[in-house]
């Protein structure tokens, strides 16, 4: 039995090549989840952007945000496309809305049951999960409903 | 309104080299092409020489230079290539052909797409996975991005998934739309052998007993993965009126994407839209038609949930009766009020990122397609949607208003 909810056996996530997410990706290694928000505007943004679409302003801010919200949309997937996978599946993919941050979006697993009832609006909890492969340490964040 | 000028251009001949399961063309993309390509000149009447221009979406095996060279076109005039992912870029090639035209570019433009998958680039298929010392990185926040893939969201199944279900369960869509619009598709394709499942209906016990792909899709709610390409002629229309077919013409087109439909890790704003909210009213202004007057809709559909949006959103019905509109009988020609996908679309006689649906738009309006609405004068056809940017063209027969 595998202890990370996936088999490890998916890419590995790197920023990208000017290290522009590199906040995000070495806060989930760390244990903390953490997107922008436009000092200038205040307004939440994810996926990372270079400039606030809303007011323009250049650079928005990394900030640390509390895993937590609900289930905006979720699929549960029985065939991945992908012959490595299969013997974990089903698994369950939930798309999770951040109230407290302006209701970006971000999917992660859903941890627990893989034939549990899952509802759209189901609160739910962020719980990290950490990957070594070969060298390569990183994290990943996964959600749990509460409900 | 303002002066229509797409009266100028004509869709004079259409074209496509045969499909094939995937994996199994005997012949490479380029190939493809040319033979599309050679199929719609001959369907319209004209030599490949006389084309001037060539217009694409989406890739590179349809590289134009290489196109005018391999046939010998003696000047290249118009190269067009439009952005849009998948096949939601179909309507804006016709749209950038016929404005070339319009604007006295050229004078006789092919639009052209080809379709060839093999194990490494299935489009349902992530050939990844750890190999030899390294392992397997991604990046970005676009398909298979560090948002998706590491969590196991790496086809186009799970990616639209939580999309669909979300439709399900906010809209009150009944699993039975599925069904119908799987099983019209499958009805269609028995009477067109060009059709990749030609000789292989689709009843309801068989569309329900699939096995899963992603809740809420069966497999019969996905498309298919193939091998073929599409060509279609587009001339000026003085020139079109001496040629062998009769005329169709886009009594409008259009490309749009609507706020945001781009941003990353699924933060589009509405998730619940086709993205068809701005352009459809646009499309039936100046075509000079509403949807009570749409005989006949070719709807793209790589996954099966878009079709409903898609209908919602033109107009053809409601969510609140969507249930009660999208029946097997009603999507079936000719009996049907609206029939869909009259050639077998993406789910039943190929996908080639949308070219099929336009190819059968411009049959149902010559009365040549093998599913025919009986005095069909005016033909949605849809580029996308399922994808950030998307399009459509409304097809007529007639005089453009």
């Amino acid at each position: 039995m595998s202890d990370t909810y996936l088999p490890q056996v998916l890419p590995v996530p790197v920023p990208m090549d000017d290290g522009f997410d590199k906040p995000y990706l070495d806060g989930l290694t760390e244990g903390r989840l953490v997107i922008q928000r436009c000092a200038s505007c205040g307004t939440w943004i994810w996926g990372p952007e270079h400039v606030c679409y809303h007011c323009l302003a250049w650079d928005p801010e990394w900030l640390e945000v509390e895993p937590r919200g609900r289930i905006y949309a979720w699929t549960r997937i029985h065939s991945p496309g992908f012959v490595a996978l299969r013997p974990a599946t089903p698994f369950i993919c939930a798309l999770v809305e951040l109230p407290q941050a302006g209701g970006v979006r971000m999917i992660g697993n859903l941890l627990g049951d893989r034939s549990q009832k899952v509802t759209i609006g189901d609160e739910v909890v962020g719980e990290f999960e950490r990957h070594e492969i070969k060298g390569h340490l990183y994290g990943l964040m996964h959600w749990r409903r509460t409900g | 309104m303002r002066n229509n000028r797409l009266a100028e251009v004509t869709l004079a001949g259409i074209g496509h080299s045969g499909y094939f399961p995937r994996g199994k063309s005997p012949d490479p993309d380029f190939r493809l092409i040319l033979k599309a390509l050679f199929a719609a000149c001959e369907d319209a009447g004209i030599s490949p020489k006389q084309l001037d221009g060539l217009s694409s979406y989406c890739g590179p095996p349809t590289d134009p230079r290489r196109v005018a060279a391999a046939i010998g076109m003696k000047e290249l005039k118009f190269a067009g290539l439009q952005w849009a992912s998948g096949g939601g870029g179909t309507s804006a090639a016709f749209a950038n052909a016929a404005a070339a035209i319009i604007a006295g570019y050229c004078d006789c433009v092919a639009v052209i797409r080809s379709v060839k998958m093999d194990e490494g680039t299935r489009y349902g298929q992530f050939g990844g996975g750890y190999g030899g010392g390294g392992v397997e990185t991604v990046s970005g926040y676009g398909f298979r991005g560090v948002d998706k893939a590491p969590y196991g969201v790496l086809s186009s199944a799970s990616t639209l998934a939580f999309q669909a279900q979300m439709l399900v369960e906010n809209k009150g869509i009944d699993p039975a739309v599925f069904s119908a619009v799987s099983r019209a598709s499958y009805y269609h394709a028995q009477n067109n052998p060009d059709a990749l499942m030609y000789g292989r209906p689709l009843d309801a016990a068989t569309y329900d007993d699939a096995r899963k792909i992603a809740e809420p899709y069966r497999l019969y709610d996905c498309c298919l993965e193939n091998d073929g390409a599409c060509a279609v002629i587009l001339t000026r229309s003085d020139i079109a009126k001496d040629l062998k077919q009769k005329p169709v013409h886009m009594l409008s087109v259009g490309e749009t994407m609507e706020f945001r439909a781009d941003a990353g890790a699924f933060n589009w704003p509405d998730f619940c839209s086709a993205g068809f909210r701005a352009l459809a009213p646009r499309l039936y202004e100046q075509a000079g038609v509403g949807p009570q007057d749409v005989d006949v809709v070719q709807i793209y559909e790589n996954f099966i949930h878009g079709v409903a949006m898609t209908f919602a959103e033109f107009g053809l019905c409601t969510y609140e009766d969507m249930n009660e509109v999208l029946t097997f009988e009603n999507l079936i020609a000719p009996s049907g009020k609206l029939p869909l996908n009259t050639s077998g679309g993406n789910l039943a006689e190929a996908y080639v990122l949308g070219m099929g649906h336009v190819l059968e738009g411009v049959r149902q309006l010559r009365g040549t397609s093998k599913n025919q609405v009986l005095g069909a004068e005016v033909c949605l056809v849809t580029a996308g949607p399922l994808t950030p940017m998307t399009g459509a063209m409304i097809l007529g027969t007639g005089d453009v208003r």
